[in-house]
């Protein structure tokens, strides 16, 4: 252990105060009977940046290849092979800190943290101790309408590792994955339940996703998530002895884990236990976490072959430039801009792409309505009931969309109209969306065009009074339902293409 | 500097894999005491205002661009590995 000091005791003197403090702090004993308790979580994501090629070398970066098929010296740590930074890596990195509002330092350095597992082909991992690329950034949640900060204590950049596939007595070590670019995002111990997690997780996906740096999939393993958990009585403001939550796949996992891990610590307490600091597997199948290892410290030194990046004012105000409104402040914008319900615009802005589309929308829309709410409302409506259905029904995101923008408010001006009713609409919407035609030419093809005309409506009301002399007795003496059965005998007769408000009318008028 | 103890040496071995017997653990505990107090003569000079120095060459921001080219055959990848499966390094099972 000394001898590691050695090492970091030089390199403390330009570092700031904080990073070498290794939190291990002393445990919470004993139980207090009454004593409630509040969780303290901290989170650490990995997220995979978008390159074409390795951080260090020219493999490619491409899912799904034929295991160590995307190797070369460099990411094997083939003696006498030179690691060359991506600039790309640099830009997504840099610009991944921006939307999570970090501060960037000037300069950022390399070292090689060193350990020995067989998906780790040099022997150490190439990552930021010493000098991370960035630090002290935040991320905006909004819980049960509170909006808070989460912190971020640094960003760094790091290669990913090998895959490890666990067979009878052997284990097999494929090495596509080592060298891909990562992100590490360390947040401080802000987070107070697993709600809090999900929502923290979901906004850090989206600001990432808006900038474009990655496909933050957690399913695909773009995006991983461990989670340090520990407890402490209410209203105190001490740390005590956490544990480290892994295996989670998805952000409701995350969540679930978490709650399962302040259970068990809770009950632990309970019980008088001493907590030891150690790496806890969350077991899906079973819905517990269970424990891995203790947690020991890779030693960290500074790697000779890759030289520090500096990062000049120019380049980051030329990527500031480039940066997107991120989510949550678009999402107040279109309440207040559009008139939409909060829950509308938090579902319309959790992509970028789907915001645009809603923008555009909007402003094609201008052309024959009159920009209130109601109607930036329907155009919701549609883009959130029917379009999301569909495109999720065929897998496919809204950039693979057919319909375009145009085409779906062109839609909604025939029904204002009163060409198309809004249920034939329905019908012309699923055409579309699979043959991207436009609404007019669908109404035209299949004669789906409403009949508002009275006197062809009168004609066909007289017949069906006359078949249902009954009913129309029912209604004279009272009995209102009866006319909601005969609008529906004329909506019958027509295949679903009269108008029902001039039906009802009609009615109404030839029974009193 | 402190002296370096036997447990040290044990937790240094623990995080290198390796499996050392009574007697090594003593001998390198007091050879890398030996060497650490080498080392820590320089300690006794005054590097306050000296930078810490991780590279000899001034360069910086040595980047290559973002392209692919061309990977290693997956036989020669794993021509010199011991042990070899389907297309795998093959190694003992690792459980954690």
């Amino acid at each position: 252990m000394k001898i590691l000091n050695f090492v970091r005791d030089r390199w403390a003197k330009i570092i700031p105060r904080g990073v070498f403090t290794i939190v291990n702090p002393a445990p919470l004993r004993g139980a207090r009977p009454g004593v409630e308790y509040e969780a303290i979580i901290g989170l650490e994501i990995h997220v995979q940046l978008k390159t074409e090629s390795k951080m260090f070398c020219s493999c490619s970066t491409e899912f799904g290849a034929p295991p160590n098929s995307q190797v070369c010296p460099v990411c094997l740590g083939l003696p006498g092979a030179l690691p060359i930074l991506n600039e790309k890596v640099v830009e997504q990195a840099a610009k991944a800190a921006l939307v999570l509002n970090c501060d960037l330092l000037k300069v950022s350095s390399f070292d090689k943290k060193i350990y020995f597992y067989p998906d780790l082909p040099k022997g150490y991992q190439i990552s930021q101790y010493y000098q991370p690329l960035a630090r002290s950034g935040y991320v905006d949640i909004k819980v049960r309408n509170t909006r808070r900060k989460i912190r971020i204590r640094h960003l760094h950049m790091e290669e990913d590792v090998g895959k490890l596939v666990h067979g009878e007595g052997v284990s097999l070590v494929d090495f596509n994955r080592a060298g891909l670019p990562l992100i590490e995002i360390v947040t401080e111990p802000d987070i107070r339940s697993p709600e809090e997690a999900g929502e923290f997780l979901m906004r850090l996906q989206s600001n990432l996703r808006y900038a474009g740096v990655s496909e933050c999939n957690m399913e695909e393993g773009s995006l991983r998530c461990d989670a340090n958990v520990s407890l402490r009585p209410k209203g105190t403001h001490e740390l005590y002895t956490k544990t480290e939550v892994k295996n989670m796949n998805s952000f409701k996992h995350v969540m679930k884990a978490i709650e399962y891990e302040i259970k068990r610590q809770k009950r632990s307490i309970e019980k008088g236990e001493k907590a030891v600091l150690h790496t806890r597997c969350w077991d899906p199948e079973r819905g517990i976490t269970v424990k891995m290892r203790g947690k020991a410290l890779a030693p960290c030194t500074p790697h000779p072959d890759l030289g520090p990046v500096i990062l000049e004012e120019g380049f980051i105000a030329s990527l500031r430039s480039q940066l997107p409104e991120l989510s949550l402040n678009r999402s107040e914008r279109f309440i207040q801009q559009y008139g939409i319900p909060a829950p509308d615009a938090s579902v319309l802005t959790s992509s970028k792409e789907l915001a645009d589309y809603y923008e555009e929308c909007i402003e094609a829309s201008s052309a024959f309505g009159d920009g209130s709410w109601e109607l930036n409302k329907r155009i919701a409506n549609w883009i959130m009931s029917e379009l999301l259905r569909e495109l999720k029904g065929k897998g496919i995101g809204i950039g693979a969309c057919k319909l375009s923008p145009q085409a779906l408010v062109e839609m909604i001006a025939l029904i204002d109209r009163g060409t198309i009713s809004g249920k034939m609409a329905k019908e012309v919407f699923v055409e579309m969306f699979e043959t991207g035609k436009r609404a007019s030419q669908i109404v035209k093809e299949k004669g789906l065009i409403q009949i508002s005309d009275e006197e062809t409506l009168t004609k066909i009301i007289e017949r069906i009074l006359k078949e249902n002399p009954e009913v129309v007795e029912d209604y004279r003496k009272g009995k209102e339902k009866a006319l909601g059965y005969l609008v529906g005998q004329v909506m019958r007769e027509t295949e679903g293409r009269a108008n029902p408000q001039i039906v009802n009318k009609l009615l109404k008028k030839r029974l009193k | 500097m402190s002296k370096i103890t036997k447990k040290d040496v044990e937790y240094v071995a623990k995080l290198a894999r390796l499996k050392l017997s009574e007697e090594e653990k003593e001998r390198f505990t007091k050879q890398l005491d030996q060497i650490l107090k080498y080392v820590g003569k320089l300690n006794k000079l005054d590097t306050e205002k000296v930078k810490p120095t991780s590279h000899v060459l001034p360069l910086k921001n040595v980047f290559r661009e973002d392209k692919v080219g061309k990977s290693l055959e997956v036989e020669k990848a794993l021509e010199n590995a011991p042990e070899k499966a389907r297309g795998f390094f093959k190694v003992p099972r690792i459980i954690e």
